[in-house]
């Protein structure tokens, strides 16, 4: 296994950490839909495993390339329906 | 691939820009725009950058996903939005899982690794799936909320345990690959999704709802180890942190441990102990027109909304009533308990929809100290954490819940519909107080016909 991998893995939770827990409350609804938004990033795993000639394995490809882009269209869609509501005085 | 991998890179300098801009109301919008590019960049390097792929195939995928999240997205009432954001953690944790299994059937040589990360990935994207559908049925209330127990149930979900750790050992370390194995695998992580969901009670699904979103995020780390994807492990990683963060705030908020709220089955039986007790409270009972009069002689009002305030819908007509306050020259502030809604920052959205602006929106550490100097606490729909036992008394079930201190104004005026108990199932000593007065009705009835009572007077 190469190594490098999961220090990316490592260091990205320490940047999550870090920057999540600067959103404050107000906006815990619209974080928690949009980073629902960026674990459809399982779509980039869904096309590339949609291989020509793949067999069963291209239909779970299909299947998984429209759970993820539900996840993608909707999660960014709603936050930003969200956000526009939060107005000043 | 050096192309995708690229866009990976810039994809994730995006995704941490974008939750960057979170931090405050005004950026925000621009942050999620800047996220939702990222994923478009990140989408569009990976179809040119594979030739080997069915284009048609994504398409047809991509469109239906589109208009179905589209669909999900406008129509959704922001009531709702809890059971929402539960079905698309399904979706997402469905989708890494469904990608690991295509990865596992393509066959030919999987090394240890791979196939040790592919049931990783696969047994908690798949609990991802069925536990958030659980939790959509519970808060959409397709199932009862109430927790769902049975004899041994703990016992079921330590053997369930036992036995899929067994299977994945088995899995990997078997050649060739015996494929019974994967489907055993993905039988008991369905399973398991359901029997460690069903047993948790309604008030609990925020500390669910967090921790289903941060599974999705590991699911989708745990494919990007299967696939070798940066992109997958930096953004399954942020949403993993994110998810466990809001986790840990809906514990802190309701003084629970998670090990409680997952096993506790809290919510379940408590009309024994409230009736046993027998401690009838004294309570002061009066109409609208007597706490107009009230309103009219108080400087600075602080609104605790509680959940009932939204099923009441009643979040417009509490706006009207500070609104008018406001003009009389009075100060309104809200007070925004952590697990004051459904999921968390779920009140704060709910008030922003009937346009309340976001500063007069405090949060617990914020509000408590305005408490003391305050005139009238209206508390609208809130009961267990205005509680002030959760302060002193040691018996209570929600003893060291932080609560918003409403009883250190110079008047809580509480609008209930009845003296039912609230999700705890304990009464509210609060009530009985000296400075408690109660006004019972239908929050939104309530709330308007107060406004005309304050115009008439």
């Amino acid at each position: 296994m190469d190594i490098n991998i999961l220090t990316v893995f490592i260091l990205a939770i320490f940047v999550g950490v870090e920057i999540i827990t600067k959103v404050p409350p107000t906006l815990h609804t619209p974080l928690m839909s949009g980073s629902n938004a960026i674990s459809g990033i399982a779509v980039v795993g869904a096309i590339i495993s949609t291989e020509l000639n793949g067999g069963v394995g291209s239909y779970l490809g299909l299947l998984a390339v429209i759970f993820a882009t539900v996840n993608v269209v909707g999660g960014f869609m709603v936050t930003d329906r969200m956000l526009k509501m939060f107005k000043r005085k | 691939m050096l192309l995708s991998n690229l866009s990976y890179v810039l994809a994730s300098v995006l995704f941490i820009l974008g939750i960057k801009k979170l931090s405050h109301p005004k950026t925000a919008r621009e942050g999620n725009f800047i996220a939702a590019l990222g994923m478009l960049i990140a989408i569009v390097a990976t179809l040119l950058s594979n030739g080997q792929i069915d284009l048609k195939l994504i398409f047809i995928g991509m469109i239906i996903g589109s208009i179905i999240g589209a669909l999900f997205a406008t129509k959704v009432e922001m009531t709702q939005m809890p059971q929402m954001v539960a079905i698309f953690n399904g979706f997402g944790g469905g989708a890494s899982a469904l990608v690991a299994a295509a990865e596992f059937l393509k066959g030919g040589e999987i090394s240890v690794f791979t196939i040790s990360t592919i049931s990783i990935s696969v047994f908690i994207g798949t609990l991802t799936l069925t536990g958030s559908f659980i939790a959509f049925g519970k808060l959409q209330g397709f199932i009862s909320g109430q927790p769902i127990v049975f004899p041994g149930q703990q016992l079921l979900n330590a053997l369930l345990a036992i036995t899929l750790l067994a299977v994945g050992i088995l899995l990997s370390i078997s050649s060739p690959t015996e494929i019974e194995y994967f489907y055993y695998l993905i039988a008991i992580s369905a399973i398991l999704g359901i029997t460690l969901t069903i047993p948790i009670g309604g008030a609990d699904m925020p500390v669910v709802v967090s921790l289903l979103n941060s599974y999705s995020g590991v699911a989708a780390a745990a494919t990007g180890f299967v696939l070798m994807n940066n992109g997958l492990i930096i953004s399954g990683a942020l949403v993993g942190a994110s998810g466990l963060i809001l986790t840990s705030i809906m514990c802190k908020g309701m003084n629970r441990s998670l090990a409680n709220v997952i096993f506790g089955a809290v919510g379940l039986k408590q009309e024994s102990s409230s009736s046993a007790s027998g401690k009838e409270v004294a309570i002061k009972s009066y109409s609208t027109e007597e706490a107009a009069m009230i309103f009219d002689a108080a400087e600075k009002i602080i609104i605790v909304p509680g959940y009932g305030l939204a099923v009441a819908q009643a979040q417009h007509s509490a706006r009207e009533v500070a609104e008018y306050l406001e003009a009389q020259g009075k100060q309104v502030l809200y007070a925004i308990h952590p697990v004051a809604g459904r999921m968390p920052g779920h009140m704060n959205v709910l008030l922003a929809e009937a346009n309340i602006p976001y500063e007069q929106l405090k949060d617990l550490d914020e509000i408590n100290s305005e408490f003391e100097d305050c005139d009238v606490a209206l508390v609208l729909g809130a009961n267990d954490v205005v509680n002030p036992a959760a302060r002193h008394d040691t018996t209570s079930p929600i003893f060291g819940m932080p609560i918003l201190d409403v009883d250190k104004s110079r008047t809580v005026i509480i609008n209930k519909r009845t003296m039912n108990t609230g999700f705890a199932g304990i009464q509210n000593e609060l009530f009985g107080y000296d400075n408690s007065i109660m006004v019972f009705g239908d929050a939104k009835d309530m709330l308007q016909q107060l406004l005309k009572d304050l115009k008439d007077l």
